[in-house]
């Protein structure tokens, strides 16, 4: 598993479309059973092609994080099947999973989750340090991430020194330093302000322009899934509209 | 993972909570601190003993009146003290050995200005022998003046350097008691042994002490040294045997004199120190073991406390693995270095210990190394389950918590 090697679009239906990285085929997500029986997920079907900017959005409790942890293989399905880039997740044990995270996927949080008490550089050279690179490059590849995040010069600030909005750059930083195709953002704006929020999106906007990257983004403010191309709004469990932001946004 | 960053990432959580990570392994300081300081101080000990003995005099017997038994209370039950006949008898009858009669009192001693409380030993010349302890200058006791009870005697050399202050002794005169008492020699330096010092000592006549210090004609103790080595059992047979006939006691009835080996002594004292030394050391490792549970304790609220940054760490790809090694590492470099430190001060302890109380500093690295490994061992058992927590943690319920 190499997250540089491409894939080849083997889809017969659609030869013209980049691949297929994911596909959920009637997943399930139940919690509790019998009368406390609650579905977060309730049957969803959906395909992301490798360089999408997906939003997904709903009302709170419609399912929308738990899809997002589903794809980010932060969670198992309850049933379905779920195939990332032509993998079975559901056959994959936890330190799979762990290593499918590693290197595929990079994640923001909305409360950014760096580490409090460790300098920027250092909360960036995280996932290096999981993927065995050696410390000098470890820290160039970390510089060259915040550099490209405009945070050069903050490499020695702790998180409690650096604004929401700069915080936030040092978690993209993080998630982007293992170049991984797929960037998983769950509310990345949801603890800033206005322009803060514009700011960390058009960085978005142009780091998914530059790589190529996927992004899938949880949000409720539809200002900011105007951003994407694409919209997922989830009501209750179950994927109800999906297009591009103006038809579903309306 | 490379281990280099494993250890780096550990010793960073140390540092970050320097006060925490102290009181956590003080319960290791203490443990493995204390452990080698006892069986160090034990192992000095018994050496001190078996040094003692030798520097008494070996194949020494001491000669007592009354039972070996020390009654409730009492010291001795009363006997009849043994006369110079005795001591005579004894030199006569038993074939290779030196005898002395031994009398001791503490009368005042007073030297110019000084005045001081100091033990007088009355003998004679086989004394130097028998106990080992030489005349380094001067003279020994003249025939005459034995048989006559003269008023000279031989000094110990914490008289000079206390009472004389360092001025040339011999031919000088000092008081013991009423009787001044001309100084003819001058023994060897002996040292302290057991908090005694051996060399604060008068040796006078034994006839000049029975008249002059004590008014009677007892001897109190006998010293008999046995010429051949491995023949005390033999001598201290004859003996028995001599004295139960000279002091007619039949043969149901039990001595009123006992006989003493140095190396009876020896055994006794060395078997106590031992006694001690594992009795300590074993509640030393009781409180290694508290200590131990002190760093699980303190692991499982460290990984309660970090579990959201467990969970970032296993969003970003950790391992199962990977996590259960750092908080490992962790709860291991923190015992380890608590045994590292314990280890330090229980030596300084030791050599603080010894060095006071004039006993030999020796090392026993099998102890250092055990005290070392048995702290890294604390530091994986105790560590162990709190890591596991750490690693089982849900990624998603670790992110959410708060």
């Amino acid at each position: 598993m190499s997250s540089s090697a491409r894939l080849r679009n083997d889809d017969p239906e659609t030869p013209d479309l980049p691949p297929a990285i994911i596909r959920m085929r009637n997943i399930f997500k139940i919690y509790g059973s019998g009368s406390a029986e609650v579905r977060a997920l309730d049957g969803v079907d959906l395909t992301i092609r490798d360089g999408e900017f997906v939003a997904i959005m709903g009302p709170s409790g419609s399912g929308k994080s738990t899809c997002m942890n589903m794809i980010g293989c932060l969670d198992v399905p309850s049933a379905g099947e779920y195939l990332f880039r032509g993998v079975n997740v559901g056959g994959l044990d936890r330190d799979e999973l762990a290593l499918l995270r590693r290197h595929f996927m990079g994640f923001i949080f909305q409360s950014f989750n760096l580490l409090p008490r460790v300098n920027a550089l250092a909360n960036v050279e995280l996932p290096l340090i999981y993927d065995g690179v050696r410390r000098s490059e470890r820290r160039a590849r970390a510089q060259e991430a915040l550099r490209i995040v405009g945070l050069a010069g903050r490499e020695s600030a702790t998180p409690s020194q650096l604004s929401g909005g700069q915080q936030q750059r040092v978690a993209i930083a993080r998630a982007l330093v293992t170049e991984p195709p797929i960037l998983l953002a769950d509310e990345p704006t949801g603890n800033l302000d206005t322009a803060m929020a514009d700011g960390i999106m058009s960085q978005l906007v142009q780091i998914r322009a530059e790589r190529g990257i996927t992004i899938i983004m949880v949000t409720h403010e539809p200002d900011i899934a105007r951003y994407a191309e694409r919209v997922l709004y989830f009501v209750d469990g179950k994927l109800v509209k999906d297009g591009i932001p103006a038809e579903v946004l309306s | 993972m490379r281990w280099l960053d494993v250890f780096v990432m550990a010793f960073q959580a140390i540092i970050r909570n320097k006060l925490r990570s102290f009181l956590t392994t003080l319960g290791i300081i203490i443990g493995v601190g204390s452990v080698v300081a006892m069986v160090h101080l034990g192992q000095s000990a018994t050496r001190s003993v078996t040094d003692e003995i030798a520097s008494i005099g070996s194949n020494l017997l001491f000669v007592m009146p009354g039972t070996a038994q020390r009654g409730p209370g009492g010291v001795r039950t009363s006997a009849e003290p043994f006369e110079l006949d005795d001591v005579e008898a004894i030199a006569q009858e038993v074939p290779d050995i030196l005898v002395a009669p031994a009398i001791t009192v503490s009368p005042t001693v007073v030297i110019g200005n000084a005045n001081e409380t100091i033990p007088v030993i009355g003998t004679d010349n086989n004394y130097f022998a028998v106990r080992n302890h030489r005349i380094a200058y001067g003279r020994a006791f003249d025939p005459d003046e034995l048989n006559a009870g003269s008023a000279v005697c031989i000094i110990g050399t914490t008289l000079i350097d206390e009472m004389y202050l360092g001025q040339e002794p011999l031919g000088t005169t000092l008081r013991v008691g009423r009787t001044a008492c001309r100084v003819i020699g001058v023994l060897e330096e002996k040292g302290q042994s057991m908090g005694q010092d051996r060399d604060k000592i008068i040796l006078m006549p034994v006839k000049a002490v029975q008249r002059r210090l004590l008014g009677s004609l007892d001897v109190q103790t006998i010293y008999v040294s046995a010429l051949i080595d491995g023949s005390t059992g033999r001598v201290q047979k004859d003996i028995e045997s001599l004295l139960r006939q000279r002091r007619h006691i039949a043969s149901p009835k039990d001595d009123d004199f006992y006989v003493r080996d140095t190396q009876d002594i020896a055994n006794a004292l060395a078997s106590t120190t031992n006694t001690m030394t594992i009795l300590l050391g074993a509640i030393a490792a009781v409180s290694l073991l508290v200590g131990g549970i002190g760093i699980m304790n303190i692991m499982l609220v460290s990984v309660t406390e970090r579990t959201r940054e467990i969970g970032i760490r296993l969003a970003i790809g950790a391992r199962t693995r990977d996590v259960l090694t750092q908080f490992l590492v962790e709860s291991i470099a923190l015992s380890t270095l608590g045994g590292i430190i314990g280890l330090v001060l229980g030596i300084g302890g030791t050599w603080l210990v010894t060095s006071r109380l004039d006993m030999p500093f020796l090392l026993a690295p099998g102890v250092m190394l055990l005290g070392f490994f048995f702290s890294v061992a604390i530091g994986i058992i105790f560590g162990f389950f709190p890591a596991r927590k750490a690693a089982r943690l849900n990624p998603i319920d670790a992110l959410r918590h708060e």
